[in-house]
């Protein structure tokens, strides 16, 4: 027989002894997670209200920015404050308009890069799935935000998403990826909440442990 | 005695008295508590939402060949390859099988209690591999030779300045000790690693069925980093780590991180599905999954104990349990300490060598009430106590016999009872001479602790005397007020 044979065997001779459900039984419905879950606000400008809440509680940087033009003023304050000098991104419409606005060299990582490369940009730029209004997260994949690496070693990474990107909650995510993916997921999804953080050394908060110390997300 | 319960008599006992330690882990338990107390009132219904997670974790583990098989095979089809280990050495073998194959060097790693579980790292540098771990806190537990101190904050029970010493020792860089300047000597450390590295091994938190992922939480970016840069990625996943579906995890990560460390989500939640795929800019060639019984289906097999498989390792009992708090990580001698580490360690490694654990608990039930799972902790502690006293499991102990066998008649007989409570209030007195001493009969408790003294009345001789008071009192005409 095989391990797997074995391990399988194992677990049906176990369970065959019934336990006592002390807690009920039944896989719990959406609904009724969202009675527990935290409370969001049902109309958008609330639900920007809490992101942009969260999103500072989490030392992130959110700004909704009107037009392509504000955009360009953000990202160029931006890139003098830290003395951008290469930038990493991917191909996307989002990522285009920004790259350009820059005028840096830029690394893109779609076609495969030299990681030496990609750790040597100051700054990853990013699309999004989703941005979360309930935990201020940013939803991204290996699909939609350039590959596993671009959102996590570069030392600061800035999303560039839509307002028709934000959804509630938690719940509302899931069912996105689901939706959006289901015939063929990406091989990695990652809910981003905040910049990377550590709280290891005497549990005084350190940020940029080993992801990015910054994130910025701006909204369209 | 067992060997495992002289280490942990010896160990409880310095660390206990230890004033240091006790100052560190009060202050970082302190803050936990006043962040965690706030998120569970940021959830709408904290109670409600531990009721929803009980049940999914239990349709999970009690229909765990279902789904563990529907996570193989949804795993399979995206081609990762999925192995399966019943303990601990074949898990190793086939790690290290894996390492052979593709002729690493460097293996990068982010925290995995079940490496702890089947000393991994010791095996692989045996073989002569590079192990470097890439979380910070395993990471400077590693340079020290420790073993974790705690499932969620590893180097919890260390000061700054033994940190920066360790730096010093092994790295020759520490430039102070400031926790930032710290971390960043870690974070330069460590990146060298990840792009040199060959293999990325890591632990999971969930594996979902229905998907076929495996989810992992952190904080730092280490397992993100450890999954996108090396060209081989393991997972190795205790078998009981599965959730039925993708939804599961709306209610899952936010429990796991308010009960962990207090924070509304854990900065990274990643769900992996499999290697690299067509069109993608990067990721591993290769996706390993190793599913890991180690004695897991025994504890399942405990119908009454098996809720104790739905654990997800959020600390969150090991940080109320005032046993924990004063005997420290380290003592237990276990790999999963606290509350949870005392009810599964005898199903996994041996209910006889290990039955003190089940003692090494005050009962008081804050473990139950914190459980985000809703395990029933302190009652499987009791369960074990008496599955260890069973009649199958073996005699006790010739004292213990002796004890009962003198404690029997006199219990029973009440003039016997009443004799022995009285020379107990004069023995007391003279008691005085020796408490503490070595010729103390009570040296064990009275050596660290004040004897409270026999009460000056008994029950019944108090009950007597309200009743003579009381009988007057009616003869006299008056009505009892008490
Ligand atoms: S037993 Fe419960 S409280 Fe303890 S670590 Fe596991 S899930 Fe957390």
């Amino acid at each position: 027989m095989s391990e797997r044979e074995n391990i399988l065997t194992r677990i049906k001779e176990a369970l065959s002894q019934e336990a006592h459900a002390h807690h009920g039984r039944g896989l719990p419905t959406v609904a009724e997670q969202r009675q527990v879950l935290p409370r969001v606000g049902a109309t958008v400008d609330e639900q920007f209200a809490l992101f942009a809440k969260n999103a500072n509680d989490l030392r992130a940087t959110f700004k909704l920015v009107g037009r392509e033009a504000e955009l360009a003023t953000e990202l160029k304050a931006l890139s003098a404050a830290e003395q951008w000098q290469r930038v990493a991104t991917h191909v996307g419409a989002l990522t285009e308009v920004a790259v350009k606005l820059l005028g840096l060299p830029t690394l893109t990582t779609n076609e495969g890069y030299d990681k030496h490369e990609l750790e040597r940009c100051d700054v990853g730029i990013s699309e999004c799935d989703a941005l979360i209004a309930q935990t201020g997260t940013v939803l991204v994949t290996s699909r939609s935000a350039g590959g596993r690496a671009l959102s996590c070693l570069p030392p600061h990474h800035v999303v560039i998403a839509r307002r028709e990107q934000l959804v509630p909650d938690l719940p509302a995510a899931m069912a996105l990826v689901k939706q959006k993916y289901a015939d063929n997921f990406p091989s990695m999804i990652s809910f981003i909440t905040g910049p990377s953080r550590t709280g290891d050394i005497e549990r005084i908060l350190v940020l940029g442990a080993h992801g990015p110390k910054k994130l910025t997300i701006f909204c369209l | 005695m067992s060997a495992p319960l002289v280490h942990f008599k010896e160990d409880a006992q310095r660390v206990a008295a230890d004033l240091r330690h006790r100052g560190i882990i009060q202050t970082a338990m302190g803050k936990y508590e006043v962040v965690r107390d706030q998120r569970k009132l940021w959830f709408q219904d904290w109670q409600g939402a531990r009721n929803l997670a009980a049940r999914t974790k239990f349709e999970a583990v009690n229909h765990l060949d279902t789904h563990l098989g529907e996570l193989a095979k949804n795993l399979e089809a995206r081609g990762t390859k999925v192995h399966w280990a019943s303990n601990a050495e074949q898990a190793r073998n086939i790690i290290l099988g894996i390492l052979r194959e593709k002729q690493a060097k460097v293996v990068v790693k982010s925290k995995a209690m079940t490496s702890e579980e089947i000393h991994l790292n010791d095996a692989m540098e045996k073989a002569g591999y590079e192990v470097v771990e890439s979380d910070l806190g395993e990471y400077i537990v590693q340079l020290r030779e420790e073993p974790p101190y705690h499932l969620v904050f590893p180097a919890m029970h260390l000061t700054r300045g033994e940190i920066k010493d360790i730096f010093q020792k092994k790295l020759n860089d520490a430039p102070s000790d400031d926790p930032e300047e710290l971390t960043m000597v870690a974070r330069r450390q460590l990146r060298k690693k990840y792009i040199q590295a060959d293999v990325g091994i890591t632990g999971a938190n969930f594996a979902i069925a229905e998907t076929g992922m495996i989810s992992i939480t952190e904080n730092e970016g280490n397992a993100r980093l450890t999954a996108a840069l090396p060209k081989t990625m393991i997972t190795l996943v205790g078998i009981e780590k599965v959730l039925p579906r993708y939804e599961d995890l709306a209610l899952f990560l936010p429990m796991l991180a308010v009960m962990g460390t207090g924070q509304p989500l854990t900065c990274y939640n990643t769900m992996y599905g499999g290697p690299r795929q067509p069109g993608e800019a990067d990721g591993p060639e290769e996706y390993h999954v190793v599913l890991l019984d180690n004695q897991r289906t025994l504890l399942l097999a405990d119908a009454e104990q098996r809720d104790a498989l739905g654990c997800i390792r959020c600390g969150a009992c090991l940080n109320v349990c005032p046993i924990f708090r004063n005997v420290g990580g380290h003592t237990y001698g276990t790999v999963y300490g606290g509350p949870i580490g005392s009810v599964i360690t005898p199903h996994l490694r041996g209910l006889q060598e290990w039955k003190h654990l089940s003692y090494a608990s005050s009962l008081c039930g804050a473990c139950t009430e914190t459980c985000p799972v809703k395990i029933d902790l302190h009652h499987h502690l009791l369960q074990n106590r008496r599955n260890a006293s069973a009649p199958t499991s073996g005699k006790p102990s010739f004292f213990q016999r002796l004890a009962f066998r003198m404690f029997a008649p006199v219990a029973n007989n009440a003039a016997l009872w009443d004799l022995t409570t009285r020379l107990g209030r004069v023995g007391q007195v003279m008691h005085r001479w020796i408490r503490g001493s070595a010729i103390d009969p009570a040296q064990a408790w009275t050596k660290t602790r004040e004897l409270p003294p026999i009460a000056k009345q008994s029950f019944r001789e108090w009950w007597e005397e309200r009743k003579n008071i009381s009988d007057q009192a009616s003869s006299n005409g008056e009505i009892s007020k008490n």
